[in-house]
This record gives structure tokens, sequence and C-alpha cells, in this order.
């Protein structure tokens, strides 16, 4: 395969955002009639590799900016995905970027429609959206309106309008995220027969089954940087998520190890809170939980794998469609998260800006936000008692700058993250889900918002920890959840669990390569 | 000077302060105010009188606005009103007696609180957008009003009526003491309680705030049902001003001066933190506007144009793009200090 | 044999049935064909309670009086199609009549005022949409200071009635295209069918057109396949403009005069037009020919209330606010069905 020339040689690629450098002097190639995966975490630079690709940033824009993209040896500097897609490079997004709107054979052919005395010749249009859709073996109805379809069925309308243009490369971004298992093998059979008709195809998913199966060759960012290529073949499992996550072995073994006293030892206590068959549609498998009062439960997992999904269950911002969950002996319904706030559940979400904090208005009314939600309006919190609130909370968990009056938009990401942990902390909850608290955050802080796990456990919450950092989660958690492909795969207590033997579950599904 | 500078009420205030000292310019004795039979008059006085209808709608419509919302019926609400009340005083058989003036104010006020609710109803409930539900009631409201006046001009004989919009209580214009009322109403109802607090957070962050707890729902019922019973009692002071009703044209307009009075004292229409007394020197300078253009002699019609030319200085002050050109531009000035980046910052908030 | 035999036409009868209510319940056809059916309904109502409704000269009338609300009405649509909405054609209406009125009192030859209207309206809505695009203000803010601007522009140039006596306009006012009997049509019609057609043309079959349905079904979505977002949406605008201006003329050959206070709240009018005749506010969805059948709706309403006499004119506005609630409701009801 080396044998030949690549089509798409990426070299030194960096791109910077305002206090981000998101892609660090990256290096990518891809070899026609191959299917190469991207791989990383969140953070990893994946999105920003693909958008610099297909013209969505142009290298040459920043200062901070630099790279050479060859397109079949030679040089190109897109000002624009339209200017990429001439080119030969067509994208298939995440979420499916076609116009539920308008019918199949237009999604498929906007922009580039067979025109006829001047104006779009509707007829030809629909006959080449037809031919397209047979390459795929799609037999659905053209002039159908595409928002009456399956998400699985745009998605291969959105390849049937990514082939059209002659794609030389196909750029396929977590096509499978929603898709079932039979739409998958239909995906990949498509897949197969662009693949051999000599389209390189660039595929990102998160399912390390579906890379595997597909892939022939794969790369790996972290944290903006290049990991390695490797061939797929000639990978295991176990190192290839060892290079997502990152950390060296070595490194590991320095860490030093908290005592964990395994809680919810004795067989007669009630659990704070139990799942039983708890699942969502389309989301996760059902799953069962119990958390006991005062332990640290770690939730692991690759991005991608439910983690998320099942935290917002449990704290009623997603609704189940299946299973029970009972807390303190009683069952419960949760409808929404503040039902789940009542009964003592609060969950901090992984997506600080987007679901976390509010960020034009001050520290003091952002720590005190859910306390005030949950006694109403009317009954204000004095202003003596919110500076109270904001000023002990500010020198508990150390936010800078120390100022209750500083507009929550204008910290920095781990004092954000600390006015978040502040407003749950506030309403005092029994159980404290907190969903990635330590990413993008620096390593002071970090380390602060460990310690206050600890002590919160120590004083009798509970916490479901939720990191793609194993080593954190070890460190923290009496027992470990691992998620596995949207499935929880293993529930154990932590006494001498280590990194390895985590990534072993998280990338085979079950402890094989470690001795327990 | 910092500090000055990235207040929200900093362009407002200049702005007034710009209207006021032409005004001077052209008419010496702008400021002076005299006691007639014991009453103040006076051009301030005029101002201040003229403009309590807007800034009452105004007040209501900070908060809707405040929310992500915005209140399109509001004029067709004091049209409603309006036709309400003085229904009721024609149809009673002493129309100048006080217990027939409270029960017509009651009955405007207590259907603008229905029709409150059921704007309230299809955003919060229905997830209508706001400018489309409010729409709905901006159409029909003015026919409903026709319908209650039966198309005419319902002119009303009544003494105490038309105390609401042209008396005097201690000098004062009572228009001016009832506006006054429901802005620090509104100010103690919101600061004092948490009101404001939840509504700014909705208005900011929807997401964040469901997932704290905020109940978004009751809120919204909320600020709009308080919108349109503003709205009820500026179309009151207007009717009673005119001590008439005339279902086409009380109010016909206002509620596009009210947005005008929110956005100039700075509340952004994207929703978030809000600034009641930015509202109110929003309505002042609206009035100003008004009353400048009268003193300086051009054509009173003109002052639309002046109006549209007010609204499109503050939206491009207002608008990202300006500021982005801004802050490159003041970056340029002075690379590093910090002061600089913050008052940016703000400014961009 | 004979169970097939039954049974095919029953099963053609069933995917009939079905075809219909699907497209019943389908946001793109849904509202249209429920507006279609209000209209005969309506016709069929005033049929019945009153001789001589359903006749060619009520029909044609129809017409002749809403030509003008046709015109503004198919703007209109090309705006809420790409998501936006603009209140100033009522003013800019006006502005038209006025600048109509005005220049053609000083002695201007209409075949220079026309063009010029055209032109000036245009710019404006160029201008408009300049705004929303490059300053990134609300289109609702946008077109409230045009709509301040061109009312106060009309009360600059007069504020009382300027009647319009120019040959060519009072010619083009009182031509009648007749069908025999008592049926006719004026120019104005024939120039508001040409809108439409020459709309529904550029709207189904140019790239302009399908971009701004592209950028009603997701803007982001359109800019990523490649499509001239920017320049469409600021076009839009454009073309309200023009249309808006177009009204004014037609308006002015309907009434021979310009005044300022003429068309308040025809922006209400158009927008309700949009809306009933099945065009998604919030973009996306929607037909040219739907708008017009919304128009239509509008003046049968009142030609009903016309033919009335005891109902009062100000039922046509509770009338439509009811009807804008039935449409938006239905609306949201088909689309969250689809998600």
């Amino acid at each position: 395969m080396n044998a030949q020339a690549p089509v798409v040689e990426m070299t030194n690629i960096s791109i910077s955002f305002p206090g981000v450098k998101a892609l660090d002097g990256v290096n990518f190639r891809m070899f026609p009639g191959e299917v190469h995966s991207l791989l990383g975490e969140n953070g990893a630079g994946k999105s920003t590799l693909i958008k610099a690709l297909t013209g969505v940033y142009a290298i040459d824009s920043g200062p901070a900016d630099s790279g050479e993209i060859l397109l079949a040896g030679n040089r190109v500097s897109f000002a624009g995905p339209a200017q990429a897609q001439n080119a030969g490079i067509s994208t298939v997004y995440q979420e499916v970027n076609l116009l539920g709107n308008l019918s199949v054979a237009e999604n498929i052919m906007l922009g580039r429609e067979p025109r006829r005395f001047g104006g779009i010749d509707w007829r030809a249009t629909r006959r080449r959206a037809v031919e397209l859709l047979r390459g795929l073996h799609l037999d659905i109805d053209p002039g159908s309106l595409l928002g009456s379809h399956s998400l699985a069925v745009q998605q291969l309308v959105a390849i049937a309008r990514a082939i059209d243009v002659n794609a030389k490369v196909l750029i396929l971004d977590e096509p499978t995220s929603s898709l079932d298992a039979d739409e998958v093998a239909e995906l990949f059979r498509v897949i197969r027969e662009l693949k051999a008709e000599g389209v390189a195809i660039l595929f990102v998913s998160h399912f390390l089954d579906q890379v595997y199966e597909i892939s022939d060759r794969l790369t790996v960012l972290r944290n903006g940087k290049l990991v390695g290529e490797y061939r797929t073949a000639e990978i295991l499992r176990l190192d290839l998520v060892q290079k997502m996550i990152g950390k060296e072995l070595a490194i590991l073994d320095a860490l030093e190890r908290r005592i964990v006293e395994p809680g919810g030892g004795e067989d007669d206590e009630v659990p704070l809170l139990a799942a039983t068959a708890l699942g969502r549609k389309g989301s996760i498998a059902p799953v069962d939980l119990r958390v006991y009062t005062g332990e640290v439960v770690g939730l692991a997992g690759l991005l991608g794998s439910g983690r998320t999904e099942l935290a917002r269950i449990l704290s009623g911002i997603d609704r189940p469609d299946s299973g029970e969950l009972v807390i303190d002996g009683t069952p419960h319904r949760f409808r929404t998260p503040r039902s789940a706030l009542a009964r003592g559940v609060a969950y901090s979400s992984e997506n600080r800006r987007a679901e976390g904090i509010v960020e034009d208005l001050t520290v003091r009314d952002n720590i005190v936000l859910a306390l005030q939600a949950d006694r109403g309006w009317f009954h204000p919190i004095s202003r003596k008692r919110r500076d109270e609130l904001a000023v002990s909370y500010i020198q508990a968990l150390n936010i800078r700058p120390a100022n209750p009056d500083a507009i929550v938009r204008n910290l920095s990401g781990g004092n954000q993250q600390k006015v978040l942990l502040a407003r749950w902390l506030a309403v005092a909850p029994r159980l404290l889900i907190l969903d990635e608290p330590t990413r993008g955050i620096d390593v002071g802080a970090k380390a602060e918002i460990q310690k206050l796990v600890v002590n919160l456990a120590e004083n009798g919450m509970s916490v479901l920890f939720i990191s793609a950092e194993l080593e954190e989660v070890l460190r923290l958690s009496s027992r470990i959840a691992i998620m596995r492909d949207r499935r929880l795969v293993a529930d154990i207590v932590n006494d001498d669990l280590t990194v390895d033997s985590l990534l072993a579950i998280i990338a085979d599904g079950e402890l094989t390569a470690v001795e327990r | 000077m910092n500090r000055m500078f990235s207040s929200r009420l900093f362009w407002p205030v200049v702005m007034l302060l710009v209207l006021f000292t032409i005004n001077l310019v052209a008419f010496p004795g702008f400021f002076s105010l005299e006691v007639k039979n014991g009453h103040l008059f006076g051009s301030l006085v005029d101002i201040a009188r003229n403009g309590a209808p807007t800034l009452i709608i105004a007040v209501g419509m900070t908060l809707v606005i405040a929310t992500r919302g915005i209140d399109l019926s509001v004029g067709a609400v004091c049209a409603i009103a309006g036709a309400v009340a003085c229904s009721i005083i024609l149809g009673s058989p002493e129309p100048g007696s006080i217990g027939t003036v409270a029960v017509a104010v009651i009955a405007a006020l207590l259907i603008a609180l229905v029709l409150g609710l059921w704007n309230g109803f299809l955003v919060a409930v229905l997830g209508i957008q706001p400018i489309i539900a409010t729409l709905i009631l901006m159409t029909a409201g003015r026919g409903a009003a026709m319908l209650i006046t039966e198309g005419q001009i319902l002119t009303v004989n009544s003494p105490p009526f038309k105390v609401i919009g042209s008396g005097f209580v201690l000098g004062i214009p009572v228009s001016v003491v009832i506006a006054a009322v429901i802005f620090a109403a509104a100010a103690l109802l919101t600061r004092r309680t948490a009101l404001g607090l939840l509504i700014e957070s909705v208005g900011i962050n929807p997401e964040a705030s469901r997932q704290a707890g905020v109940r978004s729902r009751g809120l919204l019922i909320t600020v709009y049902t308080f919108s349109a019973f503003a709205a009820a009692i500026a179309g009151l002071i207007l009717t009673s001003n005119q001590t008439a009703a005339d279902a086409n044209n009380t109010g016909l307009f206002i509620e596009l001066d009210a947005i005008l009075a929110v956005v100039i004292g700075g509340t952004s229409l994207a929703g978030g933190r809000y600034s009641l007394l930015g509202t109110l020197v929003g309505a002042l300078v609206i009035q100003t506007l008004v009353t400048t253009v009268y003193t300086v002699g051009i054509p009173p019609i003109a002052t639309m144009v002046f109006k549209a030319a007010v609204v499109t200085a503050v939206c491009l002050l207002q608008s990202p793009t300006t500021n982005a050109t801004f802050g490159r531009w003041r970056r340029s000035l002075g690379r590093g200090r910090p002061g600089t980046r913050t008052a940016e910052r703000a400014s961009v908030s | 044999m004979s169970i097939d035999t039954s049974s095919a036409p029953v099963d053609a009868g069933r995917r009939l049935l079905g075809r219909v209510s699907s497209a019943f319940t389908s946001p793109k056809y849904g509202p249209v064909l429920v507006t279609l059916v209000l209209l005969i309904a309506i016709f069929a109502i005033g049929g019945s309670r009153y001789r001589g409704f359903v006749s060619g000269p009520v029909i044609l009338n129809l017409f002749v009086d809403n030509a003008y609300l046709i015109v503004l009405a198919v703007g209109m649509t090309f705006v809420i199609l790409t998501g936006g909405i603009d209140l100033s054609v009522g003013a800019v209406l006006a502005l038209s009549t006025m600048i109509a009125a005005s220049l053609l009192q000083s002695g201007w030859s209409a075949s220079v005022v026309i063009p010029l209207i055209l032109v000036l309206t245009s710019v404006l809505g160029l201008l408009v949409g300049l705004m929303i695009h490059i300053f990134k203000i609300q289109p609702f803010i946008a077109t409230l200071a045009a709509m301040f601007l061109a009312r106060g522009l009309c009360y600059v140039i007069s504020k009382d009635s300027i009647s319009i006596t120019d040959p060519v306009f009072v010619s083009l006012a009182q031509t009648r295209i007749s069908f025999g009997g008592r049926m006719s049509i004026t120019a104005s019609v024939v120039i508001a069918l040409l809108v439409v057609l020459v709309a529904f043309l550029v709207l189904h079959y140019s790239r302009l057109g399908r971009t701004v349905y592209a950028i009603g079904g997701g803007e982001q979505s359109g800019m990523l396949m490649g499509l001239p977002v920017a320049r469409t949406k600021v076009l839009v605008y454009v073309i309200s403009g023009f249309c808006s201006g177009l009204a004014g003329v037609l308006f002015t050959f309907y009434t021979l005069s310009g005044y300022s206070l003429t068309a308040v709240g025809t922006e209400l009018d158009a927008i309700a037009a949009v809306v009933i005749g099945g065009t998604l506010l919030t973009g996306g969805y929607g037909f040219v020919l739907g708008s017009v059948l919304g128009v239509l709706v509008l003046g049968t309403i009142q030609t009903i209330i016309t033919f009335e006499g005891t109902l009062s004119s100000w039922w046509t506005r509770i009338f439509i606010g009811g009807l804008l609630l039935v449409f938006i409701v239905l609306q949201k009801v088909l689309t969250a069905r689809r998600r």
C-alpha cells in the first residue's frame, strides 16, 4: 500500500484559538483506497484536524497557525468548504448537515443541480439522484422529504451527496453514533464499495470494535499532538486505548494511591441509590448500579461509551424508558433535574459552558443559583447569607479572583469549574455526580478538586465520579464501574486495580489481560 | 474612568445629556420649573408626564426581554384596557362616581391579567416563539377593542377617571406617580426577591438553569402577565388623558417605543442581564427626543425619522461586529495595557 | 378471484387515503392544504348565505381589491422562508405612495417615477439586509428601524393626502380588462399575478430560490453545502423592499392618492397572509402560491363581513388573529411530530 503516493499529506499543522493550542505540529496522511481511522479523546484535536482539511479553518489566517496540505501531491489552500469539495474532499458531519425541509434528491444535488433553459432541471436532478442512491443500494423515493427518513438513511443520503462530486477523500465524522447494528452493517457495506473504487475514507468513531472492523490504518491524536500512525492489524487494543488516554505505565506506578475504604460492604445496608435495568433507547443499554452512602464510585469508559448518558438519566435530565430507580429504599421517578435535586441528587455537567455556568452572572449568583431555585423566587436568600456562602466557597475551593462580584465569563476554566462545584455543594446533595470535573483545567485546580472529592466522601456525601483519566478515577474511587459501547461491562471494588486492568476492561470488555 | 465607560448606562446617559443641551440652547427656559395653582409645570415635567406610559410598558418589556422573549401585544392590550374601562364608565348610571371608576379600572386590569396569562401560556407551555405568540394578540387585540367600543370613540366625562391621566397629587402629575410606583415595584419585586436573578439566569442559559432546578415555565408566565398588567395601566393613563377610548389609536406603536427604550437602556434583545435604570433612561431619551423635535422647530411629524436614526445608532453600537472592530482598534492603540482589556470585555457583555 | 377483484379497489382506496392523510400531516403540504380547504369552506358558507356570493365578479374583485397585498405577501414569503421577518413593508408601501404622489404633483413623468420608486425601495431593503447580515442585528429590529424611517419620511414629504391626477396613473387605475358581462380586472391584478409567477419560478427553478429554502432549513448546513448563504440573506430583504415599492405603486393605482397614514398595520396582514398560506414562521417550508391563498382567505372574510352588513369590520382582525393562532399551533404540531 505504501508503494502508492498518499492522496492527502498534511505536514506540521498548527492551529491556535485564543488560549488554546488546538493542533500542535501534527502530521497526517491518507492513501487512496484505504479506510483510515482518526482516534483521540475529547480535546485531542480530531475535529480541528478535519476542519483544517476541509477548509473550514484556513491554515494561514492566524499568526500562530502554520502547516502545509498536499492533495495528490499539489499544495492546496482552501478558503471554504465549497472549495475543498470541488477539489474532491467531501465531508459527512456528525450531526447530519443536510436540510430536512427539502427533498432527498435536492439534498444530494443542492448547489450543483443540472440546468435547463436557465432554470433547474428537476427531471435530470431526480435522475442523477436516483443513480447515486442506486449506487448505494438505497431504495427510497427521491422526491420525499429528507426529514421524514431515519437518521441512518439521512446518513447514506449525505454520503450520496458526498460521492457525487467525484470525491477522492471522504470524511465520515462519527457516522455510526446514532445507528443500530443493522444500519452500521449497511453503512460498512457502502464504505467497502467506495474503498474498492479507490476513495480514501477518513473514519472517525469512538466505537473501537467498528474501528477494528473497518479501518486499515489509524492515527491517534492526544491534546493536539500526534501520538502516532499505526496499521490497525498491528496494534493491540490495549496499546491503542493507552495511547489515546495517555500516561506511560512507569509514571502511573509512582502515583500515590489513596487508601480506599470500600463502602457498601455490609449486606444489609440500604444503598443510597439503586438503579435496576435503567436504560434509554438509542442512549444506553439497561444498567444496574448501586451507590452507597459516603462512597466514591468511579465511572470510567471512553468518550461516547455512555458515561454521560447514564449520569443524565440518574439526575433527571433525560428520562429513562426502562428500568427503575430506588433512592433510600423508595422508588423514584426523576422527571426533571429539579425533582432529582429535591431527592438530593445533583449533577455537574461535563459541558461547563453550555449546561453549567451562567456566564454573564457573577460568581456569587452562580454559586447560589441552585439553592435559590430550590427555595423559589419568593424566598430570597438574604444578601448577607449570599455573601457568606460566596466567600466561604471562594475560600474553600480557592476560587480566583476571590471576588464574589466577578463575572464568571471572565474566569479561567478551572475557576469556572470550581464555581460550578460550589453551586452543587451549596445545596448539600447526598449524591453528587461529577462529569469530567477536571477536564481542561490546570494541574493545581485539578489537585484541589480531587482533594475536595475525598473530603466530601469522608463527610458522608456519595460521589459518582466520571473521568476519562484513569489514574484519577483509580486514586479517588472505592469502586469503579466501567462502560463500554453504551453498556455497563464491569462494577468492581477498587482494591488492587491498576490502570492496566482498567484499560483491559475498557478495551476488551473483560478482565483478560491482567490477573486479578 | 474605565468603569464609567464600561457601564452600560454610559451611552444612554450621554445621549440624554446631549438632548438636554440641545433643548437648553434652543429654549433657555428648558430646565425652569414653576408652580401654578399648586401644580408643577415645566418642560421636564412634560417629558416625565408624556413619557410615563412608555416607561410603564418598557418596565414590563424589560423583564420579558430579559427572558429572551418579546411582547408585541402591549399596544393592543393598552387599547383593550382603555376600551373596557370607558365602556363600563359609560354604561354606568353614575359615570362620575369613584366606585364606578374603581370597578372600571379593576375590570380592565383583570382582563389584562388574563391576556398576559394567555401570552405566557403560548410561550411557556406550548413553546411558541415569543415574537409569534404575541403577534396573535397584537393582531386580534385591536379588533377585540373595537368590538368593546363598538367601533366608536368612547368619550367619557368622569372627573375621577380623568385624574389618572391628567390629575396632580402633591403637585406632581398622577401619571408620573403611577409610573414611579410601577418602576419601584418592579425594581423591588425583582431585586429584593430572587425573581431578577432567576429571570436573568433563564435568559442567559436556559439549559444550565433547568439543570440547576429553576422552574422557567412559571417565570415566563409571570413576566408576560406582568407585561400585560403594565400595558393595561399605561392604556388607562392614555385613555384618561384623552378622556376617550380610541380602539384604533390608543397605544399605537407604543410597543415599538417600549422595545426601543429597553434597547437604548442597554438590555440586550438576546436576553440575560437587564437594567431597569437603563430602561428609565431609555424612555426619557425617547420622550426628550420627541420634545426636542418640537422645541428645535422641526416639524413634529419628522420624529419617526429621528427614532429610526436612534434605533440604528444604538443597534450598530451594540452590534458584535462593531465591538470586535472597536476592540481591535483599541488593542492596537494600547497594546498590553491591562485596563483596556477588561473594559473591552465588559462592553461585550 | 373474486376476493382479488374486490380487494384491489379497497387497497387502492386505502392507498389513496394514506396518501391524502400523509399530505395533510406533512409540514410541507399540510398547512397549504388546510388553507385551501378553508378557502373553499368560507366560499361555501358565503354562497349558502348570500345570493351572488360565489360569482365571477365577486371572485375577480377579491383580486382587484387585494392586488397590492398579494405583492406584499410575495416579498414577505421570501423573507419568512429564510426565517426572517420584515416589519417595514406597510410603511415602505406608504412611503412609495407618497413619493409617487408628490413627484407626480411636481410634474415628473410616470415613466420616471415608477422605476425610481422601485430602485429606492430596493436600496432601502439592501440597507436593511446589510444591517442584518454584517452587524448581526435581529431582522425584527432592523426592519423596525426601516419602518420608523419610512413612516417618518412620509410625514416629511407631507402630512396631508396628495391626490394623483397624472394621466398615466389615472388611465392605469381606470382601465379594466373585461371578460364580458360584469367580469373585469385591473392592470394591477395582471402585475400582481406576474409577480407571483416570477416569484414561483425563482423559488422553485433558481439556485437563489433553493438557497432561500436551504437557509430556512438550516443556515449552517447550507453554508457547509457551499451555498451562497450570506448573499441570499441580504437579497431577500432587497426583494421584499422591491415588492413593497411595487405594492405601493399598485396601491396608488387603487386609491389615486398618496397618504402618510395609509396602510398602517398592513405588515400584519402580509405576515398573517403568509402564515395562513402555510409558510412556517421559522422558515424552510412554504409556497408563494400558499401566500396567495392566504391573501384570498383574508379577502374573502372581508367580503363576507361586507355582505353580512350587520357584522362590523373589526371582526376581520379578530378572525385573522384566530386564524393565525390555529395555523401557528398547527405548524407547531406538524413539525414537532417530525422530530
